[in-house]
């Protein structure tokens, strides 16, 4: 997995509350059985018509802004599970997502990816939303290690929640197969001490 | 210290937790499918991992097959060579697969509960959000990504952060007409679609304990439109009498001692939860939903609110629909009952016993799809297949179908769809496509009139 420490880069506004993963990438694209080409298809049916033609008011078909970090509204990446939705927004460029909420499946699959969930309180993000729309070229500044997102031109920041282990992960590139597979031996033997009720069903 | 039902499940399952970070969680059964599992297989490829438990794992080919000729090969390319790549995986690696065509196929969330694969004090994981279905047997069942998916397969556990706890209280008596759909519905409206989130829900009161499997299927499935990981029910008697007897339930005397152990499996009086809400019966109507997502429910005779989120207004114009607008009247050109929240077979008993004797109206296209192969011959053998064909329903083979429209059953651009279905999200049933969620009654009524109707008028 990809490494995260820091990133200073401009952002795109996504201002939509409860986004979910079938606008982020619509089930008619997890036809794919490799993680190839998910980032053409990112929002989709927001970003194109019927005919593919670009939707101009749609914030990704606006070229005043461009940036690796996006900004959007409250309970983002809710519903499907699927983490086609997570590859999706790293592969289209997306390094960072910013939001005052993220559902949880949605959340792990972008640790998962080396895409950080950054949440902020509501009223950062509204500030985040004014300034970004008013200076598209303002800059935003998150620092993992640090645990803080800012706007260093405004001076303004705010500290942001990670669990510890996802942030040493992140910080070293750690995936989680890696650290379960070294786990094997106490594995092994938990399944040997599990009392008979426990069992997994009878033999398929 | 008092336990709720989950904590006692959860602690059974942990095999170690790290310090200020999640817990190694094991699984006991893992399920999966065509569409979020071939990168998984992939990534242990690319490692040289070999699959840890196969015999913990069951497969069967769901979200993107077709509900037509599933005799014939598949027509879609990408799809058969989806459905091609499970069946591959699944032989190379010792796993069992229900593939198109065999006997216990079905819709993930249906096959493996009327298969006894889901049984009470598990721990289950499937990559599908709503594998929380399975909390109806008083299991620990949660929905994860594909990382998680091949996290699995190569270790039987998964990392994750033990969840806040969270109980929904629904006490009283049900009116006429209210089925387990609009009592999730009700809750979710209320709740709101993020209220979970960080929560798994443990539902209690009289109206879950005189739920049947079924219905209690319904609500668990929903858990996850208000956010919540997972939601579970204490198992009981109705929960032991439906394992009891399934292929691959435990027999004679090792039942009786799984049972003595379910038995235990519930929350301690006095335990504490970290939030609880409490509702009545009474005020629970058939409901509809309104928005685009499943929190923006009303009851079918109410209006839609004048002021809601922010983003209502972007819903409302998707939907057509205007603050203040009753929907009683508005003419409906598609239903579908089916989807792993209502395709079971009391489902389509219920459907079926309203629709007995009437035709559906001329505008509509009604669709019913079995939830599984089982329930498809269950069907059969109640004589259901007449009463819907003879009203004019188009009664399919079993799969996701409509829900995602992954496969060709869409519903066009603009028109409105009656679902049973779980999700209203734009384009969710179809690119354009406007889904109303509402019960298996609704979606029948509808079909007969043509209409959304206020049935329960019609109810003795």
């Amino acid at each position: 997995m990809e490494k995260f420490i820091t990133l200073t880069d401009t952002a795109v506004p996504l201002e939509i509350e409860n986004v979910d993963t079938d606008q982020i990438i619509p089930a008619r694209f997890l036809k794919a059985t490799d993680k190839a080409g998910f980032g053409e298809n990112l929002f989709r049916d927001w970003r194109f018509d019927n005919n593919d033609e670009p939707h101009p008011e749609f914030v990704l078909n606006k070229p005043e802004y461009k940036g690796s970090i996006l900004v959007a509204g409250d309970n983002f990446g809710c519903g499907s599970s699927r983490e086609h939705a997570a590859w999706a927004i790293k592969a289209y460029g997306f390094k960072v997502v910013v939001s005052s909420y993220f559902a949880d499946i949605f959340k792990g699959n972008a640790l998962n990816n080396g895409l950080l969930p950054v949440q902020v309180s509501p009223k950062f993000l509204e500030q985040l939303f004014v300034e970004i729309t008013k200076d598209t070229s303002i800059e935003i500044k998150v620092d993992l290690e640090a645990q803080k997102i800012s706007i260093p031109k405004k001076n303004i920041s705010e500290s942001f929640e990670i669990d510890p282990y996802k942030k040493t992960c992140m910080l070293n590139g750690f995936d989680d197969i890696d650290f379960l597979v070294s786990k094997l031996d106490a594995i092994k033997e938990y399944e040997q001490k599990r009392s008979q009720n426990l069992q997994a069903t009878t033999p398929l | 210290m008092k336990k709720t039902l989950f904590d006692k499940i959860w602690d059974a399952h942990v095999v170690e937790s790290i310090p200020y970070g999640p817990d190694i969680l094991y699984i006991d059964k893992h399920l999966i499918h065509e569409v979020t599992s071939p990168q998984a297989f992939n990534e242990l490829k690319e490692r040289d991992i070999s699959v840890f438990r196969p015999d913990q794992i069951v497969a069967t080919a769901d979200h993107n097959t077709p509900t037509e000729n599933q005799h014939l090969p598949v027509k879609d390319l990408l799809s058969r060579k989806q459905l091609k790549e499970l069946t591959q995986n699944c032989e190379e690696n010792n796993i069992t697969l229900y593939g198109l065509g065999h006997p216990y196929n079905g819709i993930v969330h249906v096959m493996a509960p009327e298969l006894g694969i889901t049984q009470p004090g598990m721990t289950m994981v499937c990559g599908d959000s709503h594998t929380s279905t399975h909390g109806a047997f008083g299991t620990i069942a949660f929905g994860i990504g594909t990382s998680q998916v091949s996290q699995v397969f190569a270790s039987q556990c998964v990392l994750v952060q033990k969840p806040k706890k969270l109980r929904v209280n629904v006490n009283g008596k049900p009116k006429k007409g209210v089925l387990p759909k609009d009592v999730i519905l009700y809750i979710i409206s209320k709740l709101g679609t993020n209220s979970g989130t960080g929560y798994f829900c443990e539902y209690a009161g009289n109206v879950f304990e005189e739920m049947s499997m079924e219905g209690r299927m319904t609500v668990c499935n929903m858990s996850i439109e208000m956010g919540a990981r997972g939601g579970l029910i204490a198992p009981d008697e109705t929960t032991f009498e439906y394992v009891k007897g399934k292929e691959f339930a435990p027999k004679g005397e090792e039942f009786e001692s799984a049972k003595a152990y379910w038995e235990t499996l519930k929350t301690d009086e006095d335990a504490e939860f970290d939030q609880e809400y409490s509702f009545d019966a009474e005020d629970i109507e058939p409901m509809i939903t309104y928005g685009t997502n499943p929190g923006m429910g009303i009851k079918i005779t109410g209006a839609i609110p004048m002021e809601g989120g922010k983003s209502d207004a972007k819903a409302l114009a998707y939907m057509g629909f205007k603050p203040g607008e009753s929907l009683l009247e508005k003419p409906i050109n598609w239903i579908f009952i089916g989807s792993c929240t209502n395709s079971r077979i009391e489902d389509f008993r219920q459907a079926a016993a309203y629709i007995k004797g009437k035709q559906k109206a001329k505008n509509v296209n009604a669709l019913i799809v079995p939830g599984s192969r089982q329930v498809a011959a269950q069907i059969e053998a109640e004589g259901l297949r007449e009463v819907f064909e003879n009203a004019g329903f188009t009664l399919r083979q079993p799969g996701c179908s409509a829900c995602l429209a992954m496969n060709d059953d869409k519903i066009p651009t603009g028109e409105y769809c009656v679902s049973t279905s779980n999700r209203n999200f734009e384009g969710r049933q179809g690119q354009g496509s406007r889904t109303i969620l509402a019960s298996p009654l609704t979606a029948a009524a509808t079909a007969v009139s043509g209409k959304l109707t206020d049935f329960t008028k019609h109810l003795n």
